[in-house]
């Protein structure tokens, strides 16, 4: 007998090393720049050096001429293309037609404008820079807040004002809240614009098959279903002979939750030339042209009793659009407004957005989509309340928590959050830091003159996106398991994990419902052509949606084992276990195998039974999940230089049961040192005109290995009810947590000198000004007394 | 230009345009597409290959200033199917997630135990700088740069 069906050991739960891994370290994995097909071409895209202008003319004689060219296209040419799509409705949304190539206007740097096909990418690229465009440039406005201004220059001439869309909310009774409140802190808070920097950029093969009419397109993205939807509609292709596939995808974070021009036009050149064709991204290109994320003005009121109990809260939100809207552009501050009461119990709320268009790349999802710039908001102004309130930031916070007896729970955003307890993470992470000792420490260091700060964050977020009446495509999860004769299973996941690890935790679950040896499953995910369709992975909702489809199939599965291992054994009272069915009765037992072979061997059905084993499941989820935690950062910060050390980095996350405590630290980890970018060091700078001043990594400051603190991760545990497996998702948590406990960290260091607000990236720079500002202020009242 | 080299002990001798870039030798022309391009301004550590016995970018440097040399990629790493320590040390200890920077992680990790068989986490973390990665937040690439130093050492 197979050793496999006497096992017992369980994987949930476990730290098992991943099982895509082999062929990751190996090198012998297949990204889209690594596939090479017979009689391939590539294309290089010819984009704008303005923000704004008028195209006058394009020459492009001399590329066509060129040696190894095949074709130039222009926009006027594939003005038949459907546009690239903004899949959020809602009133009053301005939608800019959204052509895959520019026709007579550009409005950002990196518009496309030509694409040069060549029979080599070195001949492709030389062919583009002897293409001639006559601009006439125009005014351009990159600065959101300068863009509402009156006068300024408009983005789409068709509305001057330059706003995009506008979305109010209101929850509760805000005005009587602020009127009743004894305490209202005011601030501005903005979190600037950042560049996702996937380390694989993104990247287009299209195969055009003309006699089946067939379309075979290789992409880097997290969704490929909806892309598959999206650009055979805007090709006027069939969807059924649109095939999509996402190979092994280097990182998305978001850039790849989208349906670029690129795609289709990638399709439209490999229809044109017959060829198939190919087409990455340079790095500049995908700094100037990928999505960018955050891209907030913030304005919060928050109104309090002189006890510190929140009692309202008040939000102005300004986005930067950028010059369109992608897939999900009008839809990320929306998220903002809905975690914008965080953890706390306050049930009046105001929140109004402005969407503003500027000469800039669009923003859409980065990493937390909305939910860290909600929680960067109501974290630091939590902190500036506890600070006017002269109350501990963690009293503060235990204050104002919803309590764990409250779940589930209705925010005044409209949210039920599924289960709970916030101050769990929170004194657990106090004791781990050592809290008290520490401010004890702060209080004698700030004697010497030196500044050594605390920073709390305590945040909420929403994962496990989402029930499909709140998301614009669908928010449910498939998953089909087939187990094959010999008893060996393949899962197929609708979710495209790319990264996260879902080969591995989908193979512990399915190993042990099933009582089979991880060895025995395959997940297959990313290919339209053999996965039935699915939504993506993003929004922390792989394994918590996927997963739970995948749970429900196997269920499916496992009745009809029993239904066959009952038959065989002749008993009607069996139990599946440890890769057996087994009777009750008489202890007999048919090994796993040996039933997989005879539902397809099919000599006997039992009554009313299909002979195979194969499950699919569709599952709506009823709700989010809402993962919370929380980080403290312990940072010193060097008098002189500005410069900031993170002394402790303490993490305690709580994202329901873990599958896999050694892939969640690791999405942990990953997110953490996003936050910490975005607190510390990245930001995405267009100058007046509208140039991308920090546009390659050369000036784009990312955390490397000597930049990072060592992260202390750990956690509390409170299963979401929402799903079977109680889990609730982490992929975005770290990045969520992050921000603000850095921020209140070097605040609560430079408060001694008057310092109320800080805001990102907190470069050494930033810091030494406001250190020399504020010491001379000081030093010139002391003088003055 | 005609040109010799080694790659993972094969010899290759290519006429090659002046400009070829290394990285697309070994892409393109060896078939060797586990070295990736992340950046293409030697910033981000995706291409790092061995060129005599030293860690480089091949995105910034040209396969006929590669003329004579030996090379070895991250297809070079495993013998009869047995993985390298760094290797083994980056599946055991989760350090990787998407794995584009990894072929290029594992061969500037192996360069820093070459030089310094038993680094400290400064010494692995300053070795890494020039290394970029967007997954893993850097911490179990280091447990496995010490796991490996310490299976090495053994």
């Amino acid at each position: 007998m197979a050793t496999t069906t006497t096992k017992v050991e369980t994987f949930v739960g476990k730290r098992i090393r991943r099982r895509e891994d082999p062929r990751l370290i190996t090198g012998t994995a297949t990204y889209v720049e690594d596939i090479q097909m017979p009689g391939m071409h590539y294309a290089v895209i010819l984009r704008s050096p303005h923000a704004a202008a008028r195209i006058r003319s394009i020459d492009t004689k001399k590329a066509e001429s060129a040696p190894g060219v095949v074709c130039v296209l222009l926009g006027k040419e594939t003005k038949g293309v459907g546009a690239v799509p903004c899949g959020v409705a809602m009133p009053d949304l301005r939608v800019p037609q959204h052509t895959i190539l520019a026709t007579d206007r550009v409005y950002f740097v990196g518009h496309p404008v030509a694409v040069v096909v060549a029979r080599d990418g070195y001949l492709a690229r030389d062919a583009a820079d002897l293409i001639e465009v006559d601009y006439e440039v125009l005014p351009a406005v990159a600065d959101p807040e300068k863009a509402l201004a009156k006068g300024a220059p408009a983005v789409h001439p068709q509305w001057p004002d330059n706003i995009a869309f506008t979305y109010h909310q209101d929850g509760g009774n805000v005005d009587k809240a602020f009127a009743e409140a004894d305490v209202v802190v005011k601030q501005r808070i903005v979190s600037q614009r950042l560049v996702p920097m996937a380390m694989e950029t993104r990247g287009v093969v299209a195969e055009w098959r003309n006699a089946d009419r067939q379309l075979n397109l290789y992409t880097s993205t997290q969704i490929p279903h909806l892309v598959r939807t999206i650009v055979a509609g805007m090709l006027g292709l069939e969807e059924n002979r649109t095939r999509v596939i996402a190979p092994e995808v280097g990182g998305g974070f978001g850039s790849k939750l989208n349906v670029y021009a690129e795609e289709a036009l990638m399709g439209y050149v490999s229809m044109k030339i017959q060829k198939p064709v190919k087409w990455i991204e340079s790095r500049r290109e995908n700094f100037t042209c990928t999505i960018h994320g955050r891209g907030h003005v913030d304005f919060y009121e928050i109104a309090a009793k002189r006890d510190g109990t929140i009692l309202g809260i008040k939000l102005k939100l300004i986005q930067d659009v950028g010059a369109y809207h992608q897939l999900l552009t009008p839809l990320i501050p929306q998220l903002s407004v809905l975690m914008m009461p965080g953890i706390y119990n306050t049930q009046n709320i105001r929140a109004d957005i402005v969407g503003v268009f500027t000469n800039c790349v669009p923003t859409d999802a980065y990493r937390g989509a909305g939910r860290p710039e909600a929680t960067h908001g109501i974290e630091r102004m939590v902190d500036m309340l506890a600070a006017e309130l002269k109350m501990d930031p963690a009293e503060i916070r235990f204050k104002n928590f919803v309590a764990k007896d409250k779940f589930p729970y209705a925010t005044a955003t409209g949210l039920t959050y599924d289960s709970g307890d916030y101050a769990a993470p929170l004194k657990k992470a106090l004791d781990l830091v050592g809290y008290a000792k520490l401010r004890q420490e702060q209080a004698d260091l700030r004697k010497q003159g030196k500044y050594m700060g605390i920073g709390i964050s305590t945040y909420g977020e929403i994962c496990a996106i989402g029930p499909s009446p709140a998301t614009p495509a669908g928010g449910w999860e498939s998953a089909t398991v087939k187990i094959e004769p010999s008893g060996k299973v393949t899962i197929l996941t609708g979710a495209c994990p790319h990264g996260q690890g879902e080969e591995t935790t989908f193979a512990q679950i399915a190993a042990d419902e099933l009582g089979v040896a991880l060895d025995d499953i395959v997940v297959l995910r990313g290919d339209t052509a053999v996965v039935q369709y699915g939504i993506g992975t993003f929004g922390s909702r792989a394994t918590a949606v996927g997963g739970t489809a995948l749970y429900y199939a196997l269920q499916d599965l496992k009745a009809k084992i029993k239904k066959f291992g009952a038959m065989l054994l002749e008993s009607e009272d069996v139990t599946l276990a440890g890769g057996q069915v087994v009777d009750n009765k008489t202890g007999k037992s048919k090994p796993f195998q040996e039933i997989a072979g005879a539902t397809y061997r099919a000599l006997k059905l039992p009554p009313n039974t299909e002979p195979g084993l194969m499950a699919t499941r569709f599952w709506e989820p009823p709700n989010f999940t809402f993962p919370f935690g929380a980080h403290i950062v312990v940072t010193d910060i060097d008098g002189e230089t500005g410069q900031i050390r993170i002394r402790r980095y303490v993490a305690v996350d709580d994202c329901g049961n873990i599958l896999n405590p050694l892939i969640v630290d690791g999405q942990i980890h990953g997110g953490v040192a996003q936050g910490l970018g975005q607190a510390l060091w990245e930001q995405a700078v267009y100058d007046d005109n509208g140039q991308l001043v920090t546009g390659e990594l050369t000036d784009y400051a990312l955390p490397r290995a000597h930049l990072m603190p060592w992260i202390e991760s750990h956690h509390t545990c409170t299963p979401s009810p929402v799903n079977p497996l109680g889990v609730k998702g982490v992929g975005e948590a770290g990045t969520i947590g992050c921000s603000p406990a850095v921020v209140n960290s070097v605040v609560d260091a430079l408060s001694p000198l008057g310092v109320r607000h800080i805001d990102m990236p907190l470069t050494p720079e930033k810091i030494w000004k406001l250190l020399a500002t504020k010491n001379r202020d000081v030093g010139s009242r002391g003088a003055t007394k | 230009m005609n040109i010799n080299l080694k790659v993972n002990g094969k010899s290759y001798s290519p006429d090659v345009e002046p400009r070829l870039l290394l990285i697309h030798f070994l892409r393109d022309v060896a078939g060797l597409t586990g070295t990736h391009m992340g950046c293409e301004t030697s910033l981000c550590g995706a291409c790092t290959v061995e060129l005599n016995g030293k860690a480089i970018k091949s995105c910034t440097m040209f396969a006929v200033q590669a003329n004579g040399a030996e090379i070895v990629t991250v297809e070079g790493l495993a013998t009869n199917g047995k993985l390298d320590p760094v290797q083994e040390a980056f599946w055991n200890e989760h350090g990787l997630q998407c794995g584009f920077c990894t072929p290029g992680m594992i061969m500037a990790s192996k360069q820093i135990i070459e030089r310094n068989p038993s680094p400290t986490e400064e010494e692995i973390r300053h070795g890494l700088e020039g290394n970029v990665c967007r997954c893993t937040g850097y911490q179990h690439i280091v447990n496995a740069v010490k796991a490996a130093a310490a299976g090495a050492g053994k």
